[in-house]
């Protein structure tokens, strides 16, 4: 089965501005594929390049084995992308766009059903500009699989919603995966890409970082746990610093931090259960996929 | 691949077009930019004008016609440069402004339909707009219909031409949606001028009659006029019409731009 996506060697630049440098990945049937990265990191620049909206300077890029440049018109049938900063006439009504955009396709999805499906068929005959943020996304999204697209573009989906909306709409495309739909996520959001991707490409600069699972990115990094408790007596800091998996012990107020590596936190509670001392409030922090990025790249996301 | 690409484009272009044309007619109508200007406003001075009563009489000035004779072909300028440089550089530049057009450039139908469906709507205004004119003034102030219909078709038809060509014109440069009503208001009222709106061309000292024949609207006005007098409209003017619509219509293909 060859690749959905195939992306070797993309290059664009606006004028003097590198908006991607050198970006190949590969992106297999069915998955949920994630591009994150910072703000101006080429994640837009190269998913329009593959919906054939721009033109690549170098590279070559094949969707469902069609060239985005040259088979527009086929990949259009068969590609349904959600843009960034794309609204609708403000006049138009929900049920109203959905019919006339499922018109344009050779196979539409059933739209009323695709309504319903993303909680709009209440609003079916609200204006576009009097939906809400969560609304219009939703619409926008389901305009994106109207055409019953075999792969769904979706660039930085889940931006502007409140996080119940985030979570509905997370579990929207679990779905439309289900239906066999490869799905192209473009984030800025680790935990989206953390809880919804199969693989994820990490993008810096205009140039692929790292391809891997969430789990194996996180894997890659080495990085310190923070282990917090309210001691239930009195605490010699000296009994945790003399760990050798321990490298810091601080306080705050009468809760003590210890921060350390991997097996930090099994030296801390038997010390603690030899000295019969109950760690109240214990939390634990691990590294996440945003400190892997961190790691990887060498600096902070972006955070909105 | 090609060949049922092609084919299945065919086969969609017309349920989809029609769709479309369809939805542009809706959003035109919610506007109200257009029926309320291109429709009302002139209706309403059609009405003034048919209610003051010198303006029925025939007036020497005129070569025997009422001013209303001569109004009325100003009132149809009126509304096609309404349409053509007002409603329809706003609504395209508008859905360049909100990301519509690239929107639909993702799609198989493409922003290059949702630009023919705005171009038939206006037209469609422009025509049914015209028609509501037309009876207007014959029935209530007994104005003629037009004695060379065909011509006057023909000259309604170049002058629409004209016109669009220019709003689209000013949709492909004003930038957003601001400066294409700056741009299409500055253009609209030294061509209504030139059409005769506040003096008629007959009555223009000779330097601006000349100009005025060389205007869009000035061209359109005097065709309409002649045609509804009973000649066919004078090829320069058709010319002059044909011309606007060639050069504008592909400086504004060459220029307009879909983000």
């Amino acid at each position: 089965m060859p690749p959905v996506i195939e992306i070797q060697h993309l290059h664009k630049s606006y004028g003097k501005t590198v908006a991607v440098d050198d970006v190949s990945l590969t992106v297999e049937e069915g998955e949920i594929f994630g591009i994150l990265g910072p703000n101006g990191a080429g994640k837009t620049t190269t998913v329009e390049c593959v919906a054939g909206l721009r033109t690549p300077d170098r590279g070559r890029i094949r969707v469902l084995g069609l060239d985005p440049d040259r088979d527009r018109a086929e990949l259009t049938q068969r590609l349904g992308i959600q843009l960034q900063d794309s609204q609708l006439p403000g006049r138009l009504r929900v049920a109203e766009a959905l019919e006339l955009y499922s018109s344009f396709y050779r196979t539409p999805a059933d739209w009323r059903s695709l309504m319903n499906m993303l909680g709009l068929a209440g609003k079916s005959g609200t204006r576009f500009d009097q939906l809400s943020g969560g609304q219009k996304q939703r619409l926008s999204i389901a305009l994106a699989l109207v055409g019953s697209p075999q792969v769904a573009v979706l660039d930085e989906l889940t931006t502007g919603l409140d996080p119940q909306a985030r979570r509905d709409t997370w579990e929207l495309i679990r779905e439309v995966r289900s239906h066999g739909v490869t799905i192209v996520l473009v984030t800025h959001f680790m935990e989206e890409a953390e809880r919804l991707c199969d693989r994820v490409a990490l993008i810096d600069s205009g140039r692929v970082v790292v391809v891997d699972t969430p789990a194996g990115l996180t894997e890659r990094v080495e990085v310190e746990q923070r282990i917090q408790f309210r001691p239930s007596v009195p605490l010699d800091d000296r009994l945790l610093t003399s760990l050798p998996d321990v490298t810091g012990v601080t306080r705050q107020g009468d809760v003590v931090v210890v921060t350390g590596g991997a097996n930090a936190l099994n030296a801390v509670t038997s010390v603690l259960a030899r000295n019969q001392i109950v760690a109240k409030q214990l939390r634990v922090e691990q590294a996440s996929l945003e400190d892997a990025f961190v790691a990887l790249t060498g600096r902070p996301t972006d955070q909105d | 691949m090609s060949v049922s690409t092609a084919a299945s484009t065919h086969l969609l272009r017309g349920p989809a077009f029609r769709r479309l044309a369809t939805t542009e007619l809706r959003l035109y109508l919610r506007e109200r930019v257009g029926p309320v200007w291109g429709l009302g406003f002139p209706m309403i001075l059609l009405i003034i004008f048919g209610s003051i009563p010198s303006f029925n009489r025939p007036n020497r000035d005129f070569g025997g016609l009422t001013e209303l004779d001569v109004y009325v072909p100003v009132l149809i300028a009126f509304v096609t440069a309404m349409l053509a440089l007002v409603a329809l550089p706003m609504a395209l530049t508008g859905y360049r402004e909100r990301g519509v057009l690239r929107r639909l450039r993702t799609t198989p139908v493409g922003p290059g339909r949702v630009l023919a469906a705005q171009l038939v709507v206006n037209l469609a205004a422009l025509v049914v707009t015209i028609v509501l004119l037309l009876a207007v003034a014959r029935l209530g102030y007994g104005v003629r219909l037009p004695r060379q219909f065909a011509g006057f078709v023909v000259a309604a038809l170049f002058g629409a031409a004209a016109l669009l060509a220019i709003g689209l014109f000013v949709a492909a440069v004003a930038p957003s949606i601001r400066a294409a009503q700056a741009i299409g208001t500055i253009l609209f009222f030294p061509m209504m001028f030139f059409a005769g709106l506040w003096l008629p061309i007959a009555q223009m000292p000779p330097v601006l009659r000349h100009l005025s024949h060389a205007a869009p609207l000035g061209a359109t006005v005097q065709a309409l006029q002649d045609s509804a007098q009973g000649y066919w409209p004078h090829p320069l003017q058709l010319v002059t019409m044909a011309a606007y619509a060639v050069v504008f219509g592909l400086v504004a293909m060459r220029l307009f731009r879909w983000e």
